[in-house]
């Protein structure tokens, strides 16, 4: 391994899924013979991340995102392959290695539920055997950065859904770990929070410099955090590269959303009627002709609200499917 | 990791477990009075006996009797563990993965958070012995020597319960489910363990065979340590197979651990 952060080589993950049909006589004749399906999560893909680099990992439900940055983390053995995370082997889950990396989950806590996170970093102080000096000066680096203040003081139950990731976040870089790993930091959160959370991740990747592996259904965190993304989707990389590269391919298209008056109103003229829900209409119209339509949707209707947005990450995935893209 | 760290951290874990302990004082208050329900049923039950049997039941007189279920609601509050059902809502949503990507093994956590609750729950004990020692009026004296080998017993009681219900929580790595064998293991401690009856009281063939499995070592060689007479011999004895027990259980879950976290990295969760 060179300089690479993370070096993978046609990683595979397959898992054996058990599979039954619905109703009593199923149910019975399981009982003494089992069905299962090979699900290949991952299967045969290919990367590597640079030391301090921030990488977007994309793709819809069921890629094989999650599945791969299990792997990187050491918390699942892959099928086949090879992976090396800052030099290790990541499922033999050396103590060492487990110290210099993080792996954050949108969706799951990990800090302790009934007592303030200012007493879950003090446990992750013993945990990782951080000097005091050190621990004292990282956590009031992550207070400033990620503006807690009193929040650390507060019992995490207490706290709000964005609160607790910007807790959960501070909780997992004491340690100052050299990879991180993202899945979906900002699911769910507000979009005052989101931009947030992704303002402080940049931030933090640039004082401290460590790689960083991002997933995120939002465009606007990989926009704003990863010059490069890899999609994947079916356990495949269908595109590794400049995010401007993979813009590029949806500069055909942004989508209006608009609410107008007279919500029975024909817009197939302005573009291509993606939805219609009540008043609301989502239009798909070329990118360089977006000024001109919105003009002429503003000039020529009552328009209650206008939104101008990139296709969601689903779209893009959608158009590299239907364009045959494969990586290189 | 070295002895300092890891006390460091058990200091740390004990603590906060003594902050969320303090926080559900009131729940702690439930589990105790259903600590208590059970003793006292069985008391009730083997002092009519003794009664009956003209004031004592196989050399168990009515104030013996009484102090050994007295100590025994204090030792149930001290071997309180992290059951096997915790393994399986760890697994269930998720939590087992944010364990393992901690660079300690994670039974430290669960030994340093129970440790650290027993202070509590031993404040919270003391009020309740002295009502029930006041209502039973126990028999006991015991020396000094007693009462510190009764500490050192509690200590290894607890690990051995905790080494224990941890090997069958493991189980869940492989079966997701695994109320079924704990349910086993708990009709077990309560034949064999001295939970149910003292030892004593027990048909021999049950003496002999609770002499070779673990669950005495974890109520009643403690219990009897403090209210029975068991004598030098007896008391080292006694200390030195239940740290036997505690290498034996060690042993074999460093031993299955590789395995568990083998078969959890290939289901994964």
């Amino acid at each position: 391994m060179g300089d690479a952060a993370v070096e993978v080589v046609d990683l595979r993950r397959t898992f054996k899924v058990p599979e039954r049909e619905t109703g009593l006589r199923a149910s019975v004749r399981s009982l003494f013979h089992r069905e299962y399906r090979q699900v290949h999560a991952v299967d045969g893909i290919t990367f590597e991340i640079g030391a301090g680099e921030v990488v977007g990992f994309l793709g819809p439900n069921g890629a094989g995102k999650t599945t791969t940055l299990k792997m990187l983390a050491g918390l699942l053995h892959p099928t086949g392959g090879q992976v090396r995370v800052l030099g290790e082997t990541p499922h033999r889950r050396r103590p060492d290695y487990l110290s210099r990396i993080s792996l954050v989950m949108g969706n799951r806590n990990q800090l302790q539920w009934d007592t303030p996170a200012a007493d879950s970093f003090e446990l992750n102080r013993a945990v990782y055997r951080i000097p005091p000096a050190e621990f004292r000066s990282t956590r009031d680096e992550l207070v400033d950065l990620l503006d807690l203040g009193a929040l650390i003081t507060k019992p995490v139950r207490n706290l709000s859904l964005g609160e607790r990731m910007k807790v959960e976040l501070a909780g997992a870089l004491l340690h100052r770990p050299q990879m991180l790993f993202l899945d979906e930091p900002t699911l769910g959160l507000d979009i005052t929070m989101q931009k947030r959370i992704r303002e402080f991740i940049g931030e933090h990747n640039r004082r401290h410099g460590s790689s960083v592996l991002l997933t995120s259904h939002y465009m606007a965190d990989v926009e704003a955090l990863c010059r490069r993304v890899i999609v994947i989707d079916h356990g495949r990389i269908l595109f590794d590269g400049d995010l401007a590269a993979l813009g590029g391919r949806l500069a055909a298209y942004k989508e209006l959303g608009v609410t107008l008056a007279d919500g029975a109103a024909d817009l197939s003229g302005y573009g291509e009627v993606r939805s219609r829900d009540g008043d609301r209409v989502t239009l798909r119209v070329p990118k360089e002709t977006t000024p001109q339509v919105t003009a002429r949707l503003l000039a020529e209707h009552t328009v209650l609200d206008l939104t101008v947005e990139d296709p969601p990450v689903e779209d893009i995935i959608e158009l590299l499917l239907a364009a045959g893209h494969k990586a290189p | 990791m070295s002895m300092p760290a890891l006390l460091d951290l058990y200091r740390v874990q004990a603590r906060m477990a003594v902050q969320q302990q303090l926080q559900y004082r009131m729940r702690n208050a439930m589990v105790l009075v259903g600590f208590l329900t059970e003793p006292v049923v069985y008391l009730a039950v083997w002092t009519a006996v003794a009664k009956e049997n003209g004031g004592s039941v196989g050399g168990w007189t009515s104030g013996t009797l009484a102090a050994y279920f007295i100590v025994w609601t204090l030792v149930r509050s001290m071997n309180v563990v992290f059951t096997p059902y915790g393994f399986e809502w760890r697994i269930r949503t998720g939590q087992m993965s944010a364990s393992l990507l901690r660079p300690r093994h994670p039974v430290h956590y669960d030994l340093a958070y129970f440790a650290g609750s027993k202070v509590v729950w031993f404040v919270m004990w003391l009020p309740i012995a002295a009502a029930l020692a006041l209502l039973f009026r126990p028999t006991l004296r015991p020396e000094a020597v007693e009462v510190l080998v009764f500490v050192v017993a509690i200590v290894g009681a607890y690990l051995i319960r905790s080494l224990l219900q941890w090997l069958i929580g493991m189980v869940t790595f492989w079966t997701t489910r695994v109320g079924a064998l704990f349910e086993i293991y708990m009709v077990a401690e309560l034949m064999l363990s001295g939970r149910l009856v003292p030892m004593s009281l027990m048909p021999s063939w049950v003496r002999d065979v609770a002499g070779w499995l673990p669950f005495k070592w974890t109520f009643g060689f403690p219990i009897e340590v403090l209210v029975g007479d068991l004598g030098t011999r007896a008391l080292l004895l006694g200390l030195a197979t239940q740290a036997a027990w505690i290498a034996a259980t060690a042993g074999l879950l460093a031993l299955a651990w590789r395995g568990a976290v083998r078969r959890y990295s290939a289901v994964g969760n």
